[in-house]
């Protein structure tokens, strides 16, 4: 089963959000902000990480600049999910590494989509 | 609304556009009314279907018409049929015309999504596919559908379907808290209200004509009918691109689907075009 890392300080949304990938056939972990999914990458890389963008400790950007940086980081297909939802911002999750970007509000319908986008659903 | 209102609407759809209506799918109707009703100043559907037996007015047909035909849509929807066009379609097109240009046409385009997703990928191939001309051409029976197609503006809810993010930065721009196709893309299409199984002998020559997800909805007198508009439309080279699940067998002998890829047609050779 694909594993997929649902980073996110709210507790709703992580709920939401595993609810969706769960249905898509995912194997859920879920982090509250960079450095605890940081943490979890190190255990064990995910295939994919759902990725907020504000967060205490440590913000979604951060987080991905430094994954990629780690051994196997280039592996997971990550996408965030975010409020930001300017041009600037897009641009520069996808130059820091970003495969696939849902500004919110979402759904699963859009999530679904984007992980197809990606080749994970 | 009355039985006879539905039925009215059903007969409506039919004989204007060739289009099936179940006249059981009260809500359908009613919701899909509502709005044409509000719009055309009626306090509800059943004063508005009062009016258009009464005095038969065109304008009022062609809008509750127009309001039923109307269709979701989604850019790059299904995925593999704009794969095919990209890699195979296109590219072989392409060779065939030399410096003379491929004619696309989106025949049902409803809000655009089809016509704009087929100009991304001709935008985005220009450099493997060097010297390539195109024309693009989006076409639909509803005026409303065709206006919005036009303006190019999409809600952040609809980008976010089908439209890879990347595709979203390169071609379209931020509009407060829309996204609007690209002046660059928005040049590239011309637009025309078509009737589909009306008379389309003046419609043109085309290479490429995606009409997908217009076959199922019509009644059965109308379908033979439209894929021979089609054929007529269609370049003896060109590709006919119909809807997952929608299929010409039986219907008409002008196409012969193209083997091992689902949902695409080219013209069948030994089928004569009536003058």
């Amino acid at each position: 089963m694909k594993t997929c890392l649902v980073v996110d300080d709210s507790r709703v949304i992580r709920k939401v959000a595993r609810r969706i990938l769960e249905d898509i056939g995912f194997e859920i972990a879920e982090a509250a902000d960079g450095l605890e999914a940081l943490a979890w990458c190190r255990a064990a890389m995910p295939d994919a990480v759902l990725l907020d963008w504000n967060m205490p400790a440590m913000s979604g950007i951060e987080f991905l600049r430094i994954l990629r940086q780690e051994p196997g980081g280039e592996r997971p297909t990550v996408v965030f999910c975010t409020v930001e939802n300017s041009v600037e911002r897009i641009r520069e999750a996808l130059d820091s590494g970003a495969d696939e970007y849902i500004m919110k509000p979402f759904d699963g319908d859009i999530i679904t989509a984007k992980f197809a986008e990606v080749g994970l659903a | 609304m009355t039985p006879g209102d539905r039925e009215l609407v059903a007969q409506l759809c039919a004989a204007r556009a060739g289009v099936r209506i179940d006249p059981e799918k009260s809500y359908l109707i009613e919701s899909r009314l509502a709005p044409a009703a509000r719009r055309e100043g009626f306090g509800s559907v059943a004063d508005m279907l009062a009016m258009l037996r009464e005095r038969r007015e065109d304008k009022l047909a062609w809008s509750i018409v127009e309001a039923m035909a109307q269709s979701e849509s989604a850019f790059f929807r299904d995925r593999e049929p704009f794969a095919l066009f990209r890699d195979e379609v296109l590219p072989a097109l392409a060779r065939v015309r030399g410096g003379e240009p491929v004619r696309i046409w989106s025949a049902a385009c409803a809000a655009g999504q089809e016509v704009y997703s087929l100009a991304m990928i001709v935008e985005d191939e220009r450099g493997r596919l060097p010297g390539l001309k195109v024309e693009l051409f989006g076409t639909d029976i509803g005026e409303r559908q065709l206006e919005k197609a036009q303006s190019g503006l999409y809600t952040q809810f609809e980008v976010q379907r089908g439209l890879p993010i990347r595709q979203l930065v390169r071609h379209f721009e931020q509009s407060d808290d829309m996204w609007r196709v690209s002046p660059r893309l928005r040049q590239m299409i011309r637009w025309r209200r078509v009737n589909l199984v009306a008379d389309l002998s003046t419609a043109g020559r085309f290479d490429v004509i995606f009409c997908r997800y217009v076959l199922s909805t019509l009644v059965e007198p109308m379908k033979g009918r439209l894929l021979i508009n089609l054929a007529r439309a269609l370049s003896p080279e060109g590709y006919l691109f119909l809807g997952d699940q929608e299929s010409a067998a039986g219907l008409s002998d002008a196409f012969e689907p193209v083997s091992g890829r689902p949902g695409l047609y080219a013209r069948n050779p030994a089928y004569r075009v009536a003058a």
